[in-house]
C-alpha cells in the first residue's frame, strides 16, 4: 500500500511540473509588456520601468522565470494581486468558504445519486427509470449559469425562500440553494453508475443466497444491494469534488460567495490577468492534489485493486 | 435369380461451388454493430427529437432569414427597451431595444460554430495522440501520454479562462473554439487509447500484419475504424459541452466580444435587469440549453445504441 503511495505520488511529479510550466509558459508567451500595462495609458520613466521589470524578475530569460516562481511557490508565496494584496492570504480566507460550498453540493449530489440511482436499478426499465434518466439528462444539459439563474429568479426572488445572495458571512443555510443547484446538475453520472451496479448486483449470487436464506427484500435493498454498489458512486463523488473545487467561479459570481471562484470572477471581469493566472495556478494544483487523493482513496476501497 | 435390374439411388449432383458452402445465405437479415445500432435507434422517440433540434437549430445557423426578417442589430430602439411582446416581435426585447426572436435566430450560428470548431480542434489532436500512443507503445506511448496527462490535470474551463484573458485583443469563435479544444482533447486521447489498445490484440490485426500491411497503414485501415464507437460519442456530447464552455466565457466577459450575437452574450446583458425582464434572459437561456440538450442526448442515445450491453439494460 505505501509502494503504491509512494508510486502514484512520484507520477504526479510531472504532471503537476507540466501543468504550472504550462500555464506560466501561456501567460508569458503572448503578446504585450506586463509591465508597461501596470502604467496603464502613462509613459513610464525608463528607470522606474528597468526596476519593475527587475523586481518581477522579467529581465531574466523565461526558464530562470519558472523556476524562481517555482520556488515562491514551494516556500508559501503564491504572488501579489493586482491591487497589492499577498494571494495566499487571500486564498486562506476564501478556500474554506469554497471547501463549505463544495462539499455541501458534494453530498448532496451523493445523496441524490445514491437513491434515484437506486430506485432506478430496482425497476429498470420501468416508467419511473426512464423519467429519472430524462430528467437527470435535461438537468446536466442546462448550462450551469443559467440553471443558476432560474433558482436564484423563482426560489430567491419570487418565492424568497431563499437568500437571493449570500453575501460576505457566508453560513451554511445561506449557501444551500447554490449547492443544491450545483449538485441538481451534475449528479447524473453518480445516478448512472448506481443504477447500473445496482441492476449488476440484483443478478448477482449474494443477492440470490440472501433472499435464499429467506431475507426479505427490506433488509436485501440496503444491506446487499445498495451497500455494495456505492463504490463507484463514491469514487465519482469524490472526482466531482475536485472538478467543482476549481469550477465554482460562475456559482460565487452569481451567487456573491466570497470564495476562490468570486475572487477568480472579479479578477476576470476587471482584467487584472496577474491575479486570474495566480489563482488559476492555485485551483489546478489543488485539482491536481485532491485527484490524487481520489486514486488513493479508490485503492483503499476497492481492495480488488492491487497496490503494485 | 431375377435379372430384374436393382434401382440404385443416385444423388443429384450439387450444383453448388464449395466456395460458395460457408456464404451467408442471402435472405437472411444482416447484422453488424452499425445496422444493429441503428435498429435500436429508429425505435427511440427521443432520437427523433434530438435529431430534429439539431436540424432546426442547423438551418437557423445557415439560413437565419429563413426564421425572421427583423434584423438582429440595427433597428433596435431604447424606446423600446426591455419591452414585451408585440405584433412583429414576439419574444419582446433586450435592454438595448433589439428584438430577442432575432437575436436568438442569428446567436445560433455563433454557439454551433464554437461547437463544430471545437469538435475539429479536439478530434485532430486526440485521435492522433490517442491511437499512436496505444498502437505503437513503448516510449511513444509513455511520452504521448504523459503530454496528455498534463493537459487533463488542468480543468478545461480554467484553461480557457487564461488563454482567454491572456488574448484579450483577439477575441473571436476561431480564438474561443481552439482556448477550448486546446485543452479538451485530453480526454479523447484517453478513451481512444483505452480502446485501441483493446481493438490492437484481436485477430484481424495480427492477420492484417501477416498478410503483409504495413503497421500504420494496419491502423488506419482496421485498427481505428474499429475504435471510433466511444470517440462519435464523445464528440457528440462534446460538441453540446463547447457551446456551454463558449457561452459560459462569454457570460464571463472573457468569450466573444459584445459585437457578436451569441446566446451567452444575450445573457450576460440579460442578467442586468433580471428582476424587471427576466423574459430577455429566459429566451436566449432556453435556447441553448435545449441545443446542448439535444446534442447530449444524441452522444447518449447512439451510445446506448452502440453498446449491446447497454441495450439488455434497459
Amino acid at each position: 500500500m505505501l509502494m503504491y503511495v509512494g508510486r502514484r505520488l512520484l507520477q504526479s511529479v510531472p504532471v503537476f511540473f507540466g501543468t504550472t510550466f504550462l500555464i506560466y509558459f501561456m501567460v508569458f508567451s503572448m503578446p504585450g509588456d506586463p509591465v508597461l500595462a501596470l502604467f496603464g495609458d502613462k509613459t513610464p520613466n525608463p528607470a522606474v520601468l528597468a526596476q519593475v521589470t527587475a523586481q518581477y524578475n522579467l529581465d531574466r530569460p523565461f526558464i530562470v522565470q519558472y523556476f524562481l516562481y517555482l520556488g515562491n511557490l514551494f516556500t508559501g508565496d503564491l504572488g501579489v494581486t493586482f491591487s497589492g494584496r499577498e494571494v495566499s492570504e487571500i486564498l486562506s480566507r476564501a478556500l474554506p468558504i469554497t471547501m463549505k460550498l463544495v462539499l455541501m453540493a458534494v453530498v448532496i449530489e451523493f445523496v441524490l445519486a445514491v437513491v434515484v440511482g437506486l430506485i432506478s436499478g430496482l425497476r429498470k426499465g420501468g416508467i419511473l427509470d426512464n423519467v429519472n434518466l430524462v430528467t437527470a439528462l435535461v438537468l446536466s444539459s442546462v448550462p450551469p449559469f443559467v440553471a443558476l439563474f432560474v433558482a436564484q429568479y423563482f426560489i430567491g426572488i419570487k418565492l424568497a425562500w431563499a437568500p437571493v445572495t449570500v453575501g460576505a458571512n457566508a453560513t451554511w443555510g445561506a449557501m444551500l440553494l447554490p449547492a443544491i443547484v450545483i449538485a441538481l446538475t451534475i449528479f447524473v453520472t453518480g445516478m448512472r453508475l448506481m443504477r447500473g451496479s445496482v441492476i449488476e448486483a440484483q443478478s448477482a449470487e449474494y443477492v440470490r443466497t440472501a433472499s435464499a436464506k429467506g431475507l426479505t427484500r427490506r433488509r436485501i435493498i440496503p444491506v446487499h444491494i445498495a451497500r455494495n454498489s456505492l463504490i463507484p458512486v463514491i469514487t465519482n463523488t469524490a472526482a466531482s469534488f475536485g472538478g467543482l473545487l476549481a469550477g465554482t467561479t460562475v456559482t460565487e459570481g452569481i451567487f456573491n460567495i466570497p470564495g476562490v471562484g468570486k475572487v477568480l470572477f472579479d479578477a476576470i471581469r476587471l482584467g487584472e490577468n496577474a491575479t486570474v493566472v495566480s489563482f488559476v495556478t492555485v485551483l489546478t494544483i489543488l485539482y491536481v492534489l485532491v485527484n490524487i487523493l481520489v486514486d488513493l482513496l479508490y485503492a483503499v476501497l476497492d481492495p480488488r485493486i492491487r497496490y503494485v | 435369380m431375377s435379372n430384374r435390374p436393382v434401382e440404385h439411388y443416385v444423388a443429384p449432383v450439387d450444383p453448388a461451388d464449395s466456395n460458395e458452402v460457408d456464404r451467408v445465405k442471402l435472405g437472411d437479415r444482416k447484422s453488424n454493430l452499425w445496422i444493429d445500432a441503428w435498429r435500436d435507434l429508429r425505435r427511440r422517440p427521443l432520437f427523433y427529437i434530438s435529431v430534429a433540434i439539431v436540424l432546426v437549430v442547423s438551418t437557423a445557423a445557415l439560413f437565419p432569414n429563413l426564421f425572421t426578417d427583423v434584423p438582429p442589430n440595427n433597428n433596435c430602439l431604447l424606446a423600446n427597451s426591455n419591452g414585451g411582446p408585440e405584433a412583429g416581435h414576439p419574444l419582446g426585447f433586450t435592454l438595448q431595444g433589439c428584438d430577442v426572436y432575432s437575436r436568438m435566430v442569428f446567436g445560433a450560428s455563433t454557439s454551433l460554430s464554437v461547437g463544430i470548431f471545437v469538435v475539429m480542434i479536439t478530434a485532430v489532436i486526440g485521435i492522433p495522440m490517442g491511437a499512436l500512443a496505444a498502437y505503437y507503445g513503448g516510449w511513444i506511448d509513455s511520452l504521448l501520454s504523459r503530454v496528455g496527462d498534463i493537459f487533463f490535470a488542468i480543468p478545461y474551463f480554467l484553461a480557457a479562462v487564461v488563454v482567454m484573458s491572456v488574448l484579450s485583443q483577439h477575441r473571436n469563435v476561431f480564438v474561443i473554439a481552439l482556448a477550448i479544444g486546446g485543452f479538451a482533447w485530453a480526454s479523447l486521447a484517453r478513451i481512444l487509447r483505452a480502446e485501441v489498445l483493446q481493438v490492437k490484440n484481436l485477430e484481424y490485426v495480427m492477420a492484417s500484419e501477416a498478410v503483409g500491411r504495413s503497421k500504420f497503414s494496419t491502423l488506419l485501415r482496421h485498427v481505428l475504424p474499429n475504435s471510433l464507437t466511444p470517440v462519435i460519442v464523445y464528440l457528440t456530447i462534446a460538441l453540446g459541452a463547447a457551446i456551454t464552455a463558449e457561452a459560459t466565457l462569454s457570460f464571463l466577459g472573457i468569450g466573444l466580444p459584445p459585437s457578436t450575437m451569441s446566446w451567452g452574450n444575450d445573457i450576460a446583458q440579460a442578467q442586468t435587469s433580471i428582476r424587471v425582464a427576466p423574459m430577455a434572459l429566459f429566451w436566449p437561456s432556453l435556447a441553448l440549453t435545449v441545443t446542448v440538450l439535444a446534442f447530449i442526448m444524441l452522444g447518449e442515445l447512439i451510445r446506448d445504441a452502440l453498446d449491446p450491453k447497454a441495450r439488455a439494460n434497459r
